[in-house]
């Protein structure tokens, strides 16, 4: 990504810009800003504080501190506050609908089926229901679940039956 | 939350323990099976479920530290093993695999309807993750019930489901034994239902889901007994001194 130089007096755009450069430490093709996990941003009138507050994906996810930390150093860097805070929230769910479409396509191209959208899904008791996935490399919904747990606690595990091929899905929650 | 009084915040602060220690004995006691499940896909989902459960503990703790103005890592790592507040349920070894899945089909029913209600709780921090917890036990419940399923098939496997299920039902019990102070805090609607009608939820959605599954339901009628979070046994005592050992070999390292 091109770093975005914002105007002198838009704070809020650089320090969105720079959220957006902030890799997700277990996928770095998709940053904090696409996955959704920046739940709210607020700089102080005297600029005294720049508050972040996050949701983690899955509330035992061991990357959310690298993440955390990442946010914080990066921000500190823009020179806008004194103080830069991030911390965690539970205030809502973070949701897999929280993906951006930009960040469902860098999901595909790296290799990962974008979650399917929760509306198509039914009720939260019916969330796996896993079939709607489509093959990130040839396309195929001929695909089958394999272990809806995966490497990380975010990701399941498919086969495609068109291409041959075992996929990682990022799950629908 | 800074409006509850004394007694209602002591009350609080016991049934935050009580959640924190189930999540993170189960955790620890299931990630025994990391390495060694019956097939390798299972070693993952295991292993994944586990840290769900860990992580699901630390969130408790964190919330209980922030309330008794004390340090999560201590809470979980810095009492005897007589302090813990998990259902007798968690006493348990592993042992086979059937009576893993009989004690995770047991827990995460119990978890199901105790985290709806929390995901009503007057505490916002509280209902708020309770309302993302469910999201994620939804995964862990349709997993146990397919292994439930299967297991339910064979006449061997059959036969030790039941005899696990049997053995460990009157523990189960436990998670819904009464707390301390729990009036004030169904009062106060931290706890929108009192933990005998969980009890009595728990029992009529295991009832619907053993007999689709054609297993016997243990029941039995007694209340939930009132020292089933707090008999400890040698078993927990082992993997107490197991999870233990790094945070007592250098106490107050940083990492």
């Amino acid at each position: 990504m091109i770093p975005h130089r914002a105007p002198v007096g838009d704070p809020e755009a650089a320090i969105w810009a720079a959220l957006a450069e902030v890799p997700d430490p277990e996928i770095p093709a998709i940053s904090v800003v696409d996955l959704g996990v920046i739940h709210r941003v607020e700089l102080a009138d005297d600029r005294s504080t720049l508050r972040v507050e996050l949701l983690p994906t899955f509330i035992g996810c061991p990357a959310i501190e690298m993440m955390r930390e990442a946010i914080g150093l990066r921000l500190g860097e823009l020179g806008i506050a004194e103080r830069v805070e991030v911390s965690l929230t539970f205030a809502e769910p973070w949701t897999s609908d929280r993906i951006s479409p930009a960040g469902r396509e860098q999901l595909r191209s790296s290799g990962f089926a974008p979650p399917p959208h929760l509306r198509d899904l039914g009720a939260l008791g019916e969330l796996p229901t896993l079939t709607m996935v489509a093959c990130p490399y040839c396309g195929s919904r001929e695909t089958t679940l394999e272990n809806s747990f995966g490497p990380t606690l975010c990701r399941a595990i498919y086969h495609c039956a068109a291409c041959r091929q075992p996929f990682e899905a990022f799950k629908p929650i | 939350m800074t409006d509850l009084d004394a007694a209602t915040r002591e009350a609080l602060a016991e049934l935050l323990l009580t959640l924190a220690d189930d999540e993170f004995v189960l955790g620890f006691w299931d990630s025994e099976w990391t390495g060694i499940a019956p097939m390798l896909e299972e070693d993952v989902a295991t292993s994944s479920i586990a840290q769900d459960e860990i992580g699901h503990a630390k969130a408790w703790y964190e919330l209980l530290a922030e309330l008794t103005d004390d340090d999560a890592d201590r809470i979980a790592y810095g009492r005897e093993p007589e302090a813990y507040r998990h259902a007798a349920l968690m006493n348990h070894p592993r042992t086979d695999w059937a009576f893993t899945v009989a004690r995770r089909f047991l827990y995460e029913t119990a978890d199901a309807v105790r985290l709806e209600a929390l995901s009503r709780s007057s505490h916002a921090g509280i209902a708020g993750l309770a309302a993302k917890m469910r999201r994620e036990e939804t995964y862990h419940l349709l997993h146990w019930s397919a292994w439930m399923r299967r297991l339910a098939e064979g006449p061997e496997t059959r036969a030790r489901i039941v005899a696990a299920l049997e053995r460990l039902w009157p523990d189960a019990e436990a998670i819904f034994s009464p707390l301390a102070g729990e009036a004030a805090l169904v009062a106060a609607g931290v706890l929108p239902d009192g933990l005998a009608a969980l009890r009595a939820a728990w029992h009529e959605r295991t009832a619907t889901e053993l007999h689709a599954l054609g297993l016997p339901l243990p029941v039995d009628d007694a209340p939930a007994p009132p020292e089933g979070r707090t008999q400890r046994t040698d078993d927990f005592r082992w993997l107490w001194g197991e999870f233990t050992s790094v945070a007592r070999a250098d106490p107050g390292a940083s990492w």
